[in-house]
């Protein structure tokens, strides 16, 4: 089945830091806005299908040594609302199992109104507008 | 390879290979023994305050139970264990070790006394190279440290670690604390800094009940409970960061009963996933830092009906490496020589019963190079 190039949400709508569930095609799609970039999960923790737009989100915790913490890339994960697994929301990976589990990533762009009025693509149910930038995932 | 051409030297056990005895026991016969070994003041303290006439027999270890001797491993006097000769007879020659690490679980180690839990553990250390390690060639030891003082612990294991003769540190697995805290590193530290592994066998210091909500009435609960024990010192050394901190450091847990150990490391993995921010020291799954750092000797064994148990073990753990043969002499969990829950005609065998003990212990080859002395 070929993809779709779906319009889900205005830029301005999914501020940095938040995310929002999606449905395209019957997928469900978690999107989250990271300092201005965006990226799209499926909503399902490959575990047990908890929504992982539900979860936390989190930075990385590490050390080396017993007692001397860190925490890097804060906001770059989400831990599944369930049991708490760690998703790297860039790739999905999982942090604990990172070869062998991992949440489904999808393409994300952010398009000019203006382009997108040309189609082809699917608005859903999503009114486009010339002036504003939109996010887009291909499905 | 100088590990070769040992090897060829050694005497063929009752298996069809070199075997190495990962846990037999020597047991201190009273108070009395150790007396020559103290120093004027402490001597004349045991006399004047009647320490001489007491026994530090563990509660864990009582000596008149049955499991603490095979009858025919029972001397006719004293407690089972203080004999060489038995020893030599019913272990050493009888199953054809080529050595054998004795271990000493005695109540001394145990002591509130800091400064008298000290001096007994030198005590005992230097009467077991005089009356043991110097009369038998085969054998090897484990230092008893007075465990409620981990520095001064450390401070024995310094002055035995020129005798390559010894080559494990003993503790318990029930201690002061949960054996990874902090409290306890000046122990690994040292036992790392020597290439010695840390046995740690079932056994209690008493400060805190083996069921962890409160005393039980019987033998039985004591017993039984101590492979709760292993499982709780095993996700402490993994949580704390123990191998973090001591990337070198085996640890070999002796009369654990062996079998428990994959279902909790299940339970660990799969709970570590959820919360291991708060341990981010530890970088892999649990059971793949015990798989690398854990040993474990093979009697007693647990063992459910069915068969190929100690293979499947090796299955679930995704290792070979794993598990160290023992006699567990004087104490009676088989009769005869039938101390290997597995065939000794399989590759595993081999590992099992010789390869693993010196991947384990790299103070045995410097020993059996002729080192004996300091």
């Amino acid at each position: 089945m070929s993809k779709k190039r779906h319009v889900v949400a205005a830029v301005d709508e999914v501020p940095p830091g938040s995310r929002k569930h999606l449905n395209l095609a019957g997928r469900e799609i978690a999107l989250f806005n990271l300092g201005g970039e965006f990226f799209a999960l499926g909503d399902k923790c490959p575990h047990e299908s908890g929504s992982l737009c539900a979860g936390k989100i989190v930075g990385l915790a590490e050390a080396d040594t017993p007692g001397h913490y860190r925490l890097s890339r804060d906001g770059e994960f989400v831990k599944c609302p369930w049991h708490g697994w760690e998703f790297d929301i860039r790739t999905g990976q999982s942090w604990c199992d990172p070869t062998r589990t991992r949440a489904r990533a999808y393409e994300t762009a952010v398009a000019a109104g203006e382009t997108l009025v040309k189609g082809p693509y699917v608005a859903d149910t999503y009114p486009v507008r010339v002036e504003e930038n939109y996010i887009v995932i291909d499905v | 390879m100088a590990e070769a051409a040992q090897v060829a030297d050694r005497p063929v056990s009752v298996f069809g290979h070199p075997v190495i005895d990962c846990d037999a026991h020597i047991v201190v016969p009273s108070i009395k023994t150790i007396m020559p070994y103290l120093d004027a003041y402490w001597r004349q303290q045991f006399l004047n305050r009647g320490i001489d006439k007491i026994s530090w027999n563990l509660t864990s270890d009582p000596p008149n139970a049955p499991i603490s001797g095979r009858p025919d491993w029972r001397p006719a006097n004293g407690k089972p264990g203080t004999d060489l000769g038995l020893l030599r007879s019913g272990a050493l020659d009888a199953f054809g070790v080529t050595n054998a690490i004795m271990t000493c679980v005695w109540g001394g180690a145990a002591l509130h006394s800091e400064d008298m839990a000290a001096v007994v553990c030198t005590a005992v250390n230097d009467w077991v190279t005089k009356e043991w390690l110097d009369k038998e060639p085969r054998l090897r030891a484990s230092i008893v440290v007075p465990l409620n003082n981990p520095e001064l612990a450390a401070e024995e294991i310094e002055r035995r670690a020129g005798d390559p003769r010894f080559v494990q540190v003993t503790m318990f697995v029930a201690g002061e604390t949960p054996l990874g805290k902090r409290h306890n590193w000046p122990i690994f530290l040292a036992a790392e800094k020597y290439g010695m592994p840390v046995g740690v066998h079932a056994g209690s210091l008493y400060h805190h009940p083996m069921m962890t909500n409160g005393y039980g009435s019987y033998f039985l609960e004591d017993y039984v409970a101590q492979a709760f024990a292993f499982e709780s010192a095993t996700l402490s050394l993994v949580s704390e960061g123990v191998f973090a901190k001591f990337p070198n450091l085996k640890v070999v847990f002796q009369e654990s009963g062996v079998t428990w150990l994959p279902a909790c490391l299940w339970r660990f993995n799969k709970t570590w996933r959820g919360v291991r921010a708060e341990i981010p020291w530890v970088k892999k799954p649990p059971k793949d830092i015990v798989r690398d750092h854990i040993r474990l000797t093979t009697q007693p064994f647990d063992e459910p009906d069915g068969a190929g148990r100690l293979e499947r073990f090796c299955e679930m753990m995704d290792s070979d490496r794993m598990l160290l043969f023992s006699t567990d002499f004087p104490h009676w969990h088989y009769e005869g020589t039938d101390a290997l829950p597995l065939d000794p005609k399989s590759a595993l065998a081999r590992r099992v019963l010789f390869d693993n003990a010196l991947e384990t212990y790299p103070r045995l080859a410097a020993g059996n190079a002729g080192e004996t002395r300091p």
